[in-house]
């Protein structure tokens, strides 16, 4: 297990009334808005499993609102979510699977689409004590926290292409923790997600951007 | 300045000379990379949390998201008001508090977990409670607050704080080891008789089943937090009076989660057994339907 901090034990500071499917909720969908260009225009939850069972009286449905929205688990906005999300004009719809069992049993997907009309989806489970995990970007498999600083590089899987992404952090002097490459099959897109401790420097993601196999660089940090 | 277990960090207090709350903020410090007054800021604002949570509840109650619960603070706090309270000031004053966080909780209101949301009311009750009996400064609280966090990282590690694997005992038993321990060091005890209370917390806790009726934060967490609160204040009474503890904390934690671990999964946060399946429990819960 990686180190528990004192504030893993003092804390979260977190709306509540659960860890899991309120603050956990809420990071998912946190971490997600920022994986997409802003503004968000609409968006759409799937609940799985216990989320998809208990949501209402978790609160969970405001919490990934809120999350969309960019308001962190303690931020008392998550309560009113559905009005701030009317009056800003968000258009938002959650769809209850509880068919689906093959899922951690606090499984959401989470559809976004913005101003101009780019989409994505993400994946998150809730695994306990406001702690999550990102499963799934467009489909594919990927996995990360969040709790560090993460670039995550949408790609060709072509040669040379991990070689400019760890040669571009390095010239920024980004300490990599941790390193994953992700892909749907041989020679399609791939994903790259690399975790570091420090936050990251700005202009990154354009540095990234310069190699022609990149298609898009998306920077997630609390 | 790292340890794992209860032992190790009992050696640690020997050979330092330091209080429990000291070794956990420099094991902080070190591990976590983060300076003494981001630590002391992030701290401060915990305690800031927990004593508007301590309050809100009471001065203005609402209905819980679920509707089960609302109002108990405020109706605890009444009759110790009029004098007709039979467990004594500070024991009164902690059960309020502790059903006051659950009840913020419940209503989507801010709160610090510790080491769960569902637990969240045991630590801050039992600690507010004392500082105003004691007049303890917020310094002397935040060094508490320390303690606490350390008897629950050692449980965290070894063990678990998710009802959904070791039950209630896990959540509120912990919470309940930790509030002990940190009361003990609050009115002077020493590292040693800090673990005996938490040890002492866990045993007398043990087997508590999670039972959420409806699946939901409420009921019967509400008062379970504040049999938290009563359990810490006991076992802290009986250590610092210098009763010994046949089994020290590291074995206790072993036990707890070897128990939490046998439950059936009908018993653990699943809302398939215990209260969650009484009849009236399910007659007023419309989770179902």
């Amino acid at each position: 297990m990686s180190f528990i901090s004192l504030f893993d034990v003092i804390g979260p500071n977190m709306v509540g009334p659960s860890s899991s499917h309120t603050a956990g909720a809420n990071k998912i969908a946190f971490l997600a808005q920022k994986m997409i260009a802003e503004p968000i225009t609409k968006v759409e939850f799937t609940l799985y499993g216990s989320f998809a069972k208990t949501y209402r009286g978790h609160g969970t449905d405001r919490a990934l609102l809120g999350g969309i929205m960019g308001f962190y688990t303690d931020d008392l906005r998550i309560r009113d979510s559905y009005e701030i999300a009317d009056e800003a004009g968000l258009d938002y719809s959650f769809v209850i699977n509880d068919i689906e069992e093959d899922v951690h049993p606090n499984t959401v997907d989470i559809l976004m689409e913005n101003e101009k009309g780019q989409r994505l989806s993400v994946r998150g489970e809730s695994i306990g004590g406001g702690k999550v995990r990102i499963s799934r970007i467009n489909g594919v498999e990927v996995d990360f926290t969040g709790e560090y600083s993460a670039v995550i590089v949408t790609h060709y899987d072509r040669v040379g292409v991990a070689a400019h992404i760890t040669k571009s952090l390095s010239e920024s002097e980004v300490n990599i923790a941790f390193m994953h490459l992700f892909r749907e099959k041989k020679g399609h897109i791939a994903y790259t997600i690399v975790e570091s401790d420090g936050k990251l420097p700005e202009g990154i993601d354009d540095k990234i951007m310069e190699n022609e196999n990149v298609n898009d660089v998306m920077i997630v940090q609390l | 300045m790292d340890f794992n277990h209860a032992k190790d960090l009992l050696e640690l207090c020997k050979i330092h000379n330091l209080p429990i709350s000291e070794v956990m903020k420099r094991r902080e410090l070190e591990l976590a990379e983060i300076s003494a007054d981001e630590v002391e800021c992030k701290m401060r604002r915990a305690l800031e949390i927990m004593k508007e949570s301590t309050h809100k509840a009471i001065e203005s109650p609402s209905k819980s998201m679920g509707g089960l619960i609302g109002g108990e603070s405020q109706k605890l706090m009444a009759h110790f008001g009029e004098g007709k309270g039979i467990c004594g000031a500070k024991l009164e004053k902690g059960i309020a508090y502790a059903m006051a966080v659950l009840e913020t909780n419940a209503s989507m209101g801010l709160i610090v977990a510790a080491p769960t949301a569902g637990s969240a009311g045991v630590v801050p009750g039992l600690l507010l409670s004392l500082q105003e009996a004691y007049d303890f400064s917020d310094e002397d609280v935040l060094q508490a607050l320390y303690n606490a966090g350390a008897i629950g990282y050692l449980a965290m590690k070894n063990a678990t704080v998710a009802g959904a694997v070791g039950g209630c005992q896990a959540e509120v038993g912990v919470a309940s080891a930790m509030a002990a321990s940190a009361a003990v060091e609050l009115l002077g005890g020493t590292p040693e008789q800090c673990m005996n209370a938490a040890s002492t917390v866990l045993m007398n806790m043990l087997g508590l089943v999670c039972d959420p009726v409806g699946g939901l934060v409420e009921y019967p967490c509400q008062a379970r937090n504040a049999a938290g609160v009563a359990n810490a204040l006991i076992a802290a009474e009986m250590a610092l009076a210098g009763i010994p503890q046949l089994i020290p904390l590291d074995e206790m934690i072993t036990v707890m989660y070897s128990v939490g671990r046998r439950l059936p999964v009908e018993l653990r946060e699943t809302a398939l057994g215990g209260c969650a399946t009484a009849p009236s429990a399910c007659a007023n819960c419309n989770m179902c339907s």
